[in-house]
């Protein structure tokens, strides 16, 4: 049969694939090494499969999860934010400051939801209003937070938290399933709907794939860089509560360096760092992947620092999988 | 004069002026020759590595692994040398420069040949390389007492007033001005980032300048590394831990921009020396140190917003750009 053609790129025939095109997609590859890393975890140890050892690693991922889900949104604006770490930090401060003279738990916690927030608003305004590039924005917020830390604190420890306060680090709502870990499933969830489901989500896209056409389009793409931005800082605020709940104090040095691992969390589940794409359910994969790979090192007595070569190897590996296999295609192809 | 006021790196050296001028009011003694050569050495190495980080950022791309990058050369420099003291130095030196650039080109090829965005690739050779100090030396320190006299003394010796850790980087800053102003190739890094499209159609391959750039800072890093071994007389698994925030810092402070293709290597010195100037008088001046990262992230933000200020387009915009994209 002869094709018509009018124009002068070829079209590709979309018949050709017999499968159908999720088998193909970055989740589910991603969800084929979850799996096989999971089979590898059961025979390198056998207390891995033991439920009280998986629970104890979900706590090792939540919290940091919980940040990857907005920060995926925030990497398909386009943008950037690496000071995430940092406003754990100073919404942890402002809950150990709360402690020291109030043991309602109602005050802790919106204390720190309210600094969180604040920063994150901070982050939104300077990237939206002065049209600055997220990322140098952020390294600059990165140091203030964290410094503003310092100086509250020095070299001291802030631990006068009441002992109904451990509930959220180290609370379980069901056998073997940690409040933090169910606080994650929950938001993972809301978030879906938020990015798959919702007009918001829609935008959120359509602003990563082209800002200038979104702007035209009508929509306000200030406002909701800075809503999404926002959104960072609070959950940044409510990992902050599970984390200093977990430790149980608030040191100037907590959750140093972060940023690093939610950020390989959120490219690792597809989300592309040129913006655009990339899906919630990728980010809740990458996460239990991450999760059951260090849960896997760390019981077979790998130091973290090993872990962290581990890890960076797998993010550059499985992000230059996908074009290598592209490229072998083609040579084949011709 | 007006033409000389518009211009960012007058600019910055005017802030600078007046901040040495403030220090100077409460601690003449700052202002000291000797105190004042004495800070630009202990800023050397910063400059040495901004520099590098400049020639990347200018490709629109970022090095986030070039502290870690100096953390692995200094492990292997210091491994060398306390294992062999009778090495000569300058070979040292050598492997030192020579697995740098290495690491350098890893990257660099990552990003050009592979195609992943410079922020994953470089997130990724960062805790590899961070890991992998932690495999050379398992973990242990190696400390003055293990590495021989001459490693030691070396950047230490003065000459003509200013020790050789000085004069390094003001030779890095001669050779990165000449090569970014009148080599070819510094001109076609310039035009890889300012229009990658246009630079293609000329015929530059972006990609490749690009692996250059990464290059030339992996070999800075490798220099710099045997100067902060011997300077500081100790290597562990986290020397320079953060400090690439602050390379980055003195880019941005300096006027290169993060979306590529500006910066010019005098402006990025500046921004180094503001940097290195505010730390080094702030415990003069009898700030706790602890005021150090939220002052440096003050003046990181502040002077973004000068730029940005600066860098509005003047004269008629016919269609306005949304969003100015940060990649």
């Amino acid at each position: 049969m002869e094709k018509i053609n009018n124009s002068s790129f070829e079209t590709k025939d979309i018949e050709k694939k017999s499968l159908p095109s999720w088998v193909f997609s970055w989740e589910s590859f991603l969800l084929a090494t979850t799996v096989l890393v999971f089979f590898i975890n059961c025979l390198a140890s056998p207390y891995f499969l033991d439920p009280w050892s998986l629970s104890d690693a979900t706590f090792n991922f939540s919290e940091k999860a919980i940040i990857a889900l907005p920060l995926a949104l925030v990497i398909i604006v386009r943008d950037i934010d690496i000071s995430v770490a940092s406003i754990i930090a100073l919404s942890s401060t402002a809950m150990g400051f709360t402690a020291e003279v109030t043991d309602s738990l109602f005050l802790i916690c919106s204390a720190g939801m309210i600094v969180g927030t604040l920063c994150g608003a901070l982050n939104g305004l300077l990237i939206t209003r002065l049209n600055i590039p997220a990322i140098v924005v952020t390294i600059g917020t990165m140091s203030l937070f964290r410094g503003i830390t310092y100086i509250l604190l020095g070299d001291q420890a802030l631990k006068n938290y009441p002992e109904s306060f451990s509930f959220f680090g180290q609370g379980y709502v069901a056998p073997f399933i940690g409040f933090e870990f169910a606080s994650f499933l929950v938001i993972a969830v809301l978030f879906y709907i938020l990015l798959q489901k919702t007009n918001f989500g829609r935008r959120t896209y359509a602003i990563g794939n082209n800002p200038t056409a979104a702007y035209y389009s009508g929509i306000n793409v200030a406002k909701h860089k800075l809503i999404i931005f926002i959104m960072v800082g609070f959950f940044c605020s409510i990992a902050a509560i599970m984390l200093t709940s977990r430790l149980g104090s608030t040191r100037p040095t907590i959750a140093l360096g972060w940023e690093l691992n939610i950020i390989t969390m959120v490219v690792l589940g597809g989300v592309s760092i040129l913006g655009g794409s990339g899906t919630i359910v990728g980010v809740v994969i990458a996460v239990f992947l991450m999760g059951l790979v260090n849960s896997g090192l760390g019981l077979i007595n790998v130091p973290g620092i090993v872990m962290s070569i581990i890890i960076g190897a797998m993010l550059i590996c499985v992000i230059a999988l996908p074009g290598v296999f592209q490229r072998l295609r083609n040579k084949v192809g011709n | 004069m007006k033409q000389l006021l518009k211009n960012r790196e007058a600019q910055l050296a005017l802030v600078i002026l007046s901040l040495l001028a403030m220090i100077g009011a409460i601690i003449p003694d700052f202002l000291a020759i000797s105190n004042l050569l004495g800070v630009y050495t202990d800023t050397s190495i910063l400059i040495i590595l901004a520099l590098g980080q400049m020639l990347v950022i200018i490709t629109r791309c970022i090095d986030l692994s070039i502290a870690a990058n100096v953390a692995l050369t200094g492990m292997v420099v210091a491994t060398i040398n306390s294992l062999y003291p009778d090495f000569p130095v300058p070979v040292i030196i050598l492997i030192g420069a020579g697995f740098g650039t290495l690491l350098g080109m890893l990257n660099g090829w990552l990003v050009w040949k592979m195609k992943i965005p410079s922020i994953v690739v470089t997130l990724g050779t960062m805790a590899i390389f961070r890991g992998a100090v932690f495999l050379i030396s398992k973990g242990a320190w190696i400390n003055a007492h293990q590495m021989s006299a001459t490693f030691l003394e070396i950047p230490r010796y003065v000459f003509l007033g200013l020790p050789i850790l000085g004069w390094c980087s003001v030779i890095v800053i001669a050779a990165m001005y000449y090569f970014t102003r009148h080599r070819q190739l510094g001109r076609k890094i310039y035009a890889a980032g300012n229009s990658p499209t246009a630079a293609y159609y000329i015929g530059v391959d972006v990609g490749k300048k690009q692996f250059i750039a990464f290059t030339i800072s992996g070999l800075l890093a490798g220099i710099a590394s045997y100067l902060w071994i011997s300077r500081y007389a100790v290597a562990y698994v986290d020397i320079a831990n953060g400090f690439e925030m602050l390379v980055i810092a003195s880019c941005v402070i300096g006027g290169v921009s993060i979306a590529g293709g500006t910066g010019t290597v005098i402006g990025c010195v500046l921004g180094a020396l503001f940097l290195g100037i505010i730390n080094n008088a702030l415990p003069v001046i009898g700030i706790s140190p602890f005021w150090q990262m939220a002052i440096s992230g003050s003046v990181i933000i502040l002077a973004v917003i000068a730029n940005s200020r600066s860098e509005r387009k003047v004269g008629r915009i016919i269609l306005r750009k949304a969003v100015q994209n940060a990649s």
